[in-house]
């Protein structure tokens, strides 16, 4: 058993599909590189952060993603981006069972910007497409690097979310919010704040993330397992799922849109000693939780 | 340009687009036809509320109006950049906006982003890049950032980013460099209302955009990267 949050994008892959079964397309042998780094005199990687493919989950055929923290924070740019794209218009056209993204991302890559940005609206696009082809797309996020920026969004595009604890998802990094409005508006180093406004447990009670698991690989491709088995028939995004998530997030606005910090809202919804929250593994958690998270169909 | 004089120029026929709290509705008349209008004006900061906001009148139309073509105007500085949207989860709320813009255009809704004035980041993902087809006028900004702060984080000296961005659309702000890289269709010179009956025509559902920016040249390796990837060969050297 390894911890997901301390493997690279690489050894994640490895143990979240069946051994030895994930075959990868454009290889860092392949040498497609990003054309626009050197010009910066920025360091260059044989798969530019990610790396796609195809593989087994429990004999069955899916195709996969995992980006890769270690370089550039798993920023989005032109490669990158393509590849991400090119994989999931395949999946859909070898009717694949599943996508399974390993997301890893600070969102679109600065050094080559204006790429990027429309390589995430492409990404976005792609994993609605796989949806409307009825394939289930499932995200797990436990790196690092969280999951930021326009891979935050593209991330909500999927069917369902599973994250760690150490997890986290959101759009602006706190770095950023600080800078643009000063620390009173958000502490970049008040570690439990930003945990608490971004990390998995928080996004899980909110109902932006549908699992929360322990940090280790094997929890990871069990809960990936159970995802892909409760999306297979209606993978597709219908109307009744919009109308669904709006009355969540018009509800979220109203009741906790007055709410000075994330253990308020815990406090609003009902959950008994939300101080404990943070402290609690994530077995623990979510049954204490679980009558009061929302979301939950 | 400010939204009145677009919308009196896009819809000589007439229009009842009206501004609330920097969010943009109503509908026009193109050759006839009734379009649904939606959008931001006000270089408006991207939050939940204003997300939601037109997140519930890309539904409405959706629901009432089933294959009424959507113009979406965008104007934003971006994602609003506050502690409250990121506890309230605001990329979810973006996200449902690009979801609802998504939907309308696979149940045969034609949907037309324009870009009159400001487009940056997480608030132009979400809606102009989300439509068949987008569009900018010639005096639109359209950016990640500005290269100051590109240059903090990148740590490139400025001076060196605002040399090759004279030459690579990749980091300059511009809808020109947008054009070239695929992600506008077209930059509208003249008479709005012509180009937007032509683009409400030609309006595909199909992305386009990475053979876009190949033909053009502002995006030579993502078209045969995908390419390679999808078919399983190799990226042949361009």
């Amino acid at each position: 058993m390894s911890s997901y949050l301390e493997c690279n994008a690489r050894e994640r892959i490895a143990r979240v599909f069946d051994t030895r079964s994930f075959e990868e397309f454009l290889p860092p042998a392949a040498r497609v590189v990003s054309p626009h780094l050197a010009q910066l005199d920025a360091p260059v990687s044989f798969d530019d952060g990610v790396i796609v493919g195809r593989g087994l989950l429990n004999g069955q055929v899916v195709f996969g993603a995992a980006q890769e923290g270690g370089f550039m924070g798993g920023a989005v740019g032109e490669v990158h981006g393509a590849k991400l794209a090119g994989m999931l218009q395949r999946a859909v056209a070898e009717r694949a069972h599943a996508v399974l993204l390993l997301l890893e991302s600070g969102g679109v890559r600065l050094h080559e910007a204006n790429a990027g940005l429309i390589a995430v609206s492409e990404v976005m696009r792609a994993i609605l497409e796989v949806r409307a082809a009825g394939i289930p797309v499932v995200v797990l996020i436990g790196g690092s690097n969280g999951c930021f920026g326009g891979m935050g969004i593209a991330a909500r595009c999927a069917n369902t979310i599973v994250m760690s604890e150490e997890g986290r998802l959101a759009m602006s990094g706190p770095e950023v919010i600080e800078t643009a409005h000063g620390v009173e508006e958000f502490d970049s180093r008040d570690r439990a704040l930003v945990w608490r406004t971004t990390g998995g447990k928080h996004r899980y009670l909110l109902g932006d993330c549908q699992m929360l698991v322990a940090d280790n690989t094997d929890a990871f491709r069990l809960a990936a397992l159970d995802a892909i088995a409760a999306t297979q028939g209606h993978a597709a995004l219908t109307l009744a799922d919009l109308e669904a998530e709006h009355l969540m997030l018009a509800t979220r606005l109203r009741d906790f849109g007055a709410a000075a910090e994330p253990m308020d809202i815990w406090k609003t919804m009902g959950i008994p000693d939300p101080a404990a929250i943070p402290m609690l593994e994530a077995h623990d958690f979510t049954e204490r939780v679980q009558p009061f998270r929302k979301g939950a169909h | 340009m400010d939204w009145q004089t677009l919308a009196s120029q896009l819809f000589p026929q007439g229009h009842t687009v009206h501004e609330h709290e920097q969010f943009l509705s109503g509908t026009g008349t193109v050759d006839g036809e009734t379009v649904a209008v939606i959008g931001t004006t006000g270089h408006a900061p991207i939050g939940i509320e204003i997300a939601l906001t037109q997140a519930t009148a890309v539904l409405a139309t959706v629901r009432t109006h089933p294959g009424r073509p959507i113009l979406i105007l965008v104007d934003t500085q971006g994602q609003r950049l506050r502690h409250r949207d990121e506890m309230l989860g605001i990329n979810s709320y973006m996200a449902h906006l690009g979801k609802c813009i998504d939907f309308a255009r696979r149940q045969g809704h034609k949907v037309i982003g324009l870009v009159y004035d400001q487009a940056l980041s997480g608030g132009f993902i979400t809606s102009g890049l989300m439509a068949d087809a987008c569009f900018a006028l010639p005096d639109a900004t359209i950016r990640v950032m500005g290269l100051p702060a590109m240059a903090r984080i990148t740590k490139v000296p400025e001076e060196r980013l605002t040399e090759l961005a004279k030459v690579d659309p990749v980091f300059a702000p511009g809808a020109g460099n947008y054009l070239r890289m695929g992600g506008l269709q077209a930059i509208w010179e003249d008479d709005l209302a012509a180009r937007l009956g032509q683009a409400l025509r030609e309006a595909d559902p199909v992305d386009r955009r990475r053979a876009l920016g190949f033909e053009r040249g502002g995006r030579k390796l993502a078209q045969p990267v995908a390419e390679a990837v999808s078919s399983g060969a190799h990226v042949l050297p361009s």
